[in-house]
């Protein structure tokens, strides 16, 4: 059943279908979010209108965990399984959740500046997530750094699937250690802890970022594996004699048809 | 209205932080977005075009 879904060609057909849909699902979402939370969210009673960040900053780094935890369940069905589509879902993910990362690491510093007098601080939660993002940019270092793209995907997984001791890390880091950032008022024991008017433009935000990944992914993963197919096409048009000259053939071992 | 406009932009004196947030994360998604559309555009041109050619070599 799996493996009929996970074929490739049935990939391409199922995700041409969904891709526009998802697109335009992500546009929609993310328009009503940006109206809840820039017009009909109310200015918190402490910290003003600078709350409005949230709404950027704490989906940004829902999506930067979930899109890790998401690779590394791909890298461990690519490592077991060793199936093309786990590989591609992987390498496809990386750009999105580091961009993700990213925004999250640029929005918090923006908002801890007025809030916390500072830009950044060297603690607990801070740090971890400055490590996710470095774990994003190696995992696609070397994922990019083979020639032969299976050979890449598997040693990205490995590191993929070390680096996931640090998901646990950043979600506790809050409890673990005294820091500056404060902790988790949605995602707790005992339900949210947070006004409806601020948590429903939170909860919108979430679901356009996530409409928005799956659209990047889809994107991301169609882009790769035509990107295989033409590499196969072009290793099997050459002549038997130029062959000699490539190492390995790669055609040979991506069961793409 | 010009006032209210002002008002509303300033962000309760927020606004050099709240609207770089949003620039930031709009000028980095939408980036990757445009970026992936290049790459996915151009993918499928080259597929086409190596088709093509091993079709016509044949």
């Amino acid at each position: 059943m799996i493996n009929r879904l996970a074929n490739p060609a049935r990939f391409m057909r199922s995700s041409a279908v969904a891709l526009p849909w998802c697109g335009r699902a992500s546009l929609a979402v993310l328009a009503v979010g940006l109206y809840l939370a820039l017009v009909t969210a109310p200015p918190d009673y402490q910290q003003g209108e600078s709350v409005r960040i949230m709404y950027v900053h704490v989906p940004a780094a829902w999506m930067a965990l979930s899109i890790y935890l998401f690779i590394a369940v791909a890298s461990g069905v690519a490592l077991v399984s060793r199936h093309p589509l786990a590989e591609i879902a992987g390498a496809a993910a990386a750009p999105i959740g580091a961009a993700f990362t990213f925004v999250c690491l640029a929005t918090g510093s923006l908002w801890g500046r007025p809030m916390w007098g500072a830009w950044w601080v060297w603690d607990a939660r801070l740090t971890s997530v400055l490590v996710l993002f470095f774990l994003y940019l190696g995992y696609i270092a070397l994922v990019n750094a083979f020639d032969e793209p299976s050979r890449g995907a598997r040693a990205g997984s490995v590191l993929a699937l070390v680096g996931v001791v640090n998901l646990p890390i950043i979600k506790f880091s809050v409890d673990w250690w005294n820091t500056l950032h404060q902790p988790a008022s949605v995602m707790r024991l005992g339900g949210p802890r947070i006004d409806p008017s601020m948590l429903v433009p939170l909860l919108v935000m979430a679901a356009g970022f996530s409409l928005l990944f799956v659209t990047l992914l889809l994107l991301g993963m169609r882009a790769a594996l035509n990107e295989r197919k033409a590499l196969a096409l072009r290793l099997n048009s050459v002549p038997a004699s130029g062959r000699v000259a490539l190492e390995r053939p790669v055609a040979a071992q991506s069961p793409i048809p | 209205m010009i006032d209210d406009v002002g008002h509303y932009l300033a962000m309760g004196g927020y606004a050099a932080f709240v609207w770089p947030a949003y620039g930031v994360a709009l000028a980095v998604l939408g980036g990757l977005a445009w970026h992936s559309w290049r790459r996915y555009r151009a993918s499928f041109e080259a597929l086409e075009k190596l088709q093509r050619e091993f079709r016509t070599r044949r």
